[in-house]
């Protein structure tokens, strides 16, 4: 089976599997990380999102085999080295923006990908921002928010 | 003097749950603060339903042995945050830290059976129990420290886990006054709890515990479990509901996929364990194109579902008769109308998951179930194991919104644990098997008729509803497992479960002197069971849409209109105060607010709700500007998590409101995935602002459901505001706006 040495979180990973396992499995069962979170498998909903290079993109599909030198960060890297939360993590927090919270990892790796491209964002570059990402427990308006706390903050 | 059996230092350290969302240990920094004592008053009032099979307080609590407080829920955790609302409560009647109680949600052999966590239930049963058990602890751990310091009760000050005497000299905390006992008492009327105007914790808004754990990627989730050794499974649903297996070439499985142990074939039931998740899955894949399905019957075709529903319906069931409305009904002012709802669905984000390990002795589960007593029963039937030998831990899942898959997992889980003992086995559903195997809503029919006078008030009314059941919840009936069906020698439901959901709030709460409610139960074509307000979203969006007609024929305005049929001021303060925080608003061309009311099951929590929409006249599109709900759940326990509740209330019910059905075709259900079944994104989404009315002095009822029934008949009547179309058919699509 194919060995894989993988940037995740700042370290460096070997993973042995078969190129064709989705990034999402790989994390998961093999890394054990509880970030990333399987929705859908069909990278509709959002929920297993990281950041590949600091852009957010589900990691349900995107086969292991494809990842090379890409630099990986999960919900678990987003805090700095003394534990302190991303102030994208810290909003949420503040906004009370979760009900379950199975969701959260990915609207949170996706603000974090959109706040690094638009540091100032407007409401409806929010939305569009996070339009990939499904919350039935409907926790919108708070993640919305929690999104523009973030910008000021960060 | 009462009995104090001596409880083992083992029995402590047990009762601290495996991922148990607790709180963390901290220094006693709280002694030193305010320590004077609130005034009390006793409450005489009924006992929660709970605690009829757990009256005693160490059902409800206990302590430990650093003097720290166990609580025990047989609720779980969807979300809702019940668990920061029963700390807040036992924290708040026994004068604790938030950090010094712990709560321990549902475990069979360790906490009271509360059956499920549904119907906005668990505030008003589990959280209330505890506050009475936590009440009558203070009371006697006072006793006890009265008679240890050989000092008198009212010398005595019992503050952040310590008894003290009033001089300072002598204190004792909770453990040192038990000794290792725990209060074995019934809890009996009168109980001495906190005036609320005391309160520190209740009433307020305490951020959850859970949140900053989710936002560091910690292990919260039953998805997140991971044990020793433990093993990948997946289960291959049949081709459609009534198929069968006629065959499975497994042949070539094992050179194909890796890592698969075992395959596990009981009659129409594919199990296939793996080492790996992802060769689960593929082994999932192979033995999909190597099966063989006979095939089942159609289902109806979508377009004629409403008249092929009233073709197989019972004949009605008087459910509530006043008066006499058929003499008024020959009046000539008397409208009708027809609603309809299709089936929708539950859409949990996270596909259910089931552990379950089989020592050889006993069967241990892991399940997000909301109520894992039934589902042992139910469990215990399908398996022919006695339930004493199936021991099931809640863990939480994704947010369900009523039963869902979460048992059909664990049913699975349990099925494969029997058949490959000593290992954990992990059972993860697919998008797809949630999508096309979870029990929907059910699609209904509602028909209102009523009659006005010549002031414009309704003098008559009838609901006509035509409705499946609306819970099939695991419970004495295996059948209500999913694989029960499917094992060989398969069963099928007896019953249909629980009726009456589908006439909630199908009476109307206003004041008709002559009303009538028919009930029309049919067994339809898709698997059904509890969605979160079971009917009470369909009859409501029914009767407030037909209000609004009703208003408009009378020339009144929807709110005067609804008031003036209200007596039950507190429902008559909801709709003042949603008038007075939207009047201020303009309406431009293309826009309308409409306005809708509810109490929910029209005995517990009130609400009123506005929206406001547009709707583009060109392309039909509506465009859900704002909505605001005014709420009023009796006592608060916690203000940011009823919001939290209310507003998530909303916005899923304009989803379900403007996009969702379940469509089907053939004998396949064709709603299989996200874009198949859309939902609201981020786009779409509302404006929401929440505006609580407190009443301290009543009766604490539960939110998850209550802003639900209003939302669908705000929207309708905002939308018809807007467009002067006025959409009866569920989801108001720019289709039928525009047709």
């Amino acid at each position: 089976m194919p060995k894989y040495n993988l940037h995740i979180n700042g370290s460096q990973k070997s993973v042995e599997t078969e190129a064709d396992t989705p990034l999402l499995y790989v994390l998961r069962d093999y890394l054990e990380l509880n970030g990333p979170k399987f929705g859908c498998g069909l990278s509709q909903c959002g929920a297993c999102m990281v950041l590949i290079d600091g852009v957010a993109e589900t990691s349900c599909v995107r086969p292991v085999g494809s990842i090379r030198d890409s630099k990986i960060i999960t919900l678990e890297g987003l805090a700095d080295n003394n534990e302190k939360l991303h102030p994208v993590q810290e909003a949420f927090v503040q906004e009370q923006a979760a009900q379950c919270g199975y969701c959260l990892n990915g609207m949170v790796i996706a603000s974090v990908s959109l706040l690094r491209k638009n540091p100032n964002p407007n409401d409806s570059e929010i939305r569009e921002g996070l339009e990939l990402n499904l919350c039935r427990c409907s926790a919108h308006s708070r993640i919305l928010k929690a999104v523009k706390s973030a910008a000021k903050n960060l | 003097m009462i009995e104090l059996p001596k409880t083992s230092r083992r029995k402590f350290l047990r009762n601290i749950g495996y991922i148990s969302v607790g709180f963390p240990l901290l220094s006693s920094c709280f002694a030193e603060q305010d320590q004077k004592i609130a005034a009390r008053i006793n409450y005489d009032g009924n006992l929660p339903g709970s605690m009829r099979n757990a009256s005693k307080v160490n059902a409800w609590l206990q302590v430990l042995e650093n003097g720290r407080v166990l609580v025990f829920s047989g609720k779980v955790e969807l979300g809702q945050g019940i668990r920061m609302a029963i700390c807040q409560v036992a924290a708040e009647e026994l004068d604790l830290e938030l950090d010094q109680v712990e709560v321990h949600l549902a475990e069979t052999g360790v906490t009271p059976d509360e059956g499920y966590t549904a119907g906005s239930g668990s505030v008003p049963n589990s959280a209330m129990s505890v506050r009475y058990a936590a009440a009558t602890a203070r009371q006697k751990l006072l006793e006890l420290a009265s008679d240890k310091l050989k000092t008198s009760i009212e010398n005595l000050i019992l503050y952040g886990g310590k008894v003290k005497s009033k001089n300072g000299n002598q204190s004792l905390n909770f453990a040192e006054i038990l000794e290792g006992a725990q209060i074995d008492l019934e809890v009996t009327r009168p109980v001495p709890v906190k005036i609320n105007t005391e309160y520190r914790y209740v009433g307020k808004s305490i951020h959850r515990k859970d949140i900053p754990k989710m936002v560091r990627g910690e292990a919260i989730y039953i998805q997140d479990l991971r044990f020793p050794g433990m093993v990948h499974a997946r289960v291959l649903r049949p081709a459609s509901y009534q198929a069968k297996l006629l065959s499975i070439d497994q042949s070539d499985l094992t050179s194909q996929v890796s890592g698969v142990l075992k395959t596990h074939i009981n009659g129409s039931f594919v199990g296939v364990i793996a080492e790996r998740e992802y060769q689960a899955i593929q082994a999932e894949n192979f033995l999909r194109r190597k099966a063989k399905w006979s095939s089942g019957t159609e289902f109806p075709e979508e377009k004629n579902l409403f008249d092929h529903i009233k073709s197989i319906a019972d004949p009605a069931r008087n459910v509530r008769e006043e008066g006499i409305v058929s003499s008024e009904f020959s009046s000539k002012n008397t409208i009708k109308a027809k609603y309809t709802k299709p089936y929708i669905m539950h859409g949990s984000i996270g596909p259910a998951c089931g552990i379950a390990k089989y020592d050889g002795e006993t069967l241990h589960i892991w399940s997000h179930s909301q109520g894992i007593y039934p589902m042992r029963r139910a469990i215990s039937g399908m398996l022919k194991m006695e339930e004493s030998k199936i021991h099931v831990i809640s863990v939480p899942g994704a947010g369900c919104f009523g039963h869902s898959t979460a048992d059909d997992a664990a049913a699975d889980a349990a099925i494969l644990a029997l058949e490959y003992p000593g290992k954990h086995i992990r059972v993860q559903w697919s998008r797809n098997d949630e999508h096309t195997w979870e029990p929907y809503g059910t699609a209904m029919i509602m028909e209102m008729e009523a009659s006005l006078d010549d002031q414009g008030k309704i003098t008559a009314w009838k609901s006509d509803v035509w409705t499946d059941s609306h819970s099939l919840r695991p419970d004495s009936d295996p059948a209500t497992l999913l694989d029960t069906r499917y094992l060989e020698n398969p069963v099928q439901l007896k019953g249909r479960g629980y009726l009456g959901g589908g006439h909630r709030n199908a009476d109307p709460y206003y004041d008709f002197p002559n009303m009538q409610v028919n009930a029309y139960f049919f067994e339809g074509p898709l698997r059904v069971s509890s969605l979160r307000s079971l009917g009470a979203y369909s009859n409501i969006f029914a009767i407030e849409s037909f209000m609004d007609e009703l208003a408009e024929k009378g020339d009144k305005d929807p709110i005067e209109f609804r008031i003036a049929h209200l007596t039950d001021e507190r429902a008559i303060a909801t709709l003042k105060k949603l008038k007075d925080i939207t009047q201020s608003q303009s309406v431009k061309e293309g826009e309308g607010i409409g306005y809708a009311f509810s109490r929910y099951k029209n005995n517990t929590a009130y609400c009123s709700i506005a929206a406001k929409v547009k709707v583009d006249p060109e392309t039909g599109k509506v465009n859900i500007q704002k909505m605001w709900a005014v709420g009023d759940v009796g006592q608060i326990i916690n203000l940011d998590g009823i919001k939290n509740q209310f507003e998530g209330g909303m916005i899923q019910a304009a989803s379900w409101t403007l996009k969702e059905q379940v469509r089907f075709s053939g004998e396949k259900i064709s709603s299989e995935d996200w874009y198949d079944y859309p939902i609201f994104r981020f786009p779409e989404i509302p404006e929401v602002e929440v505006e609580m009315i407190d009443r301290p002095n009543e009766n604490a009822e539960g939110g998850g459901e209550v802003s639900m029934p209003p939302t669908g008949a705000a929207i309708a009547n905002a939308v018809y505001r807007a467009s002067g179309k006025r959409v009866n058919d569920l989801p108001i699509t720019s289709e039928k706006i525009l047709g």
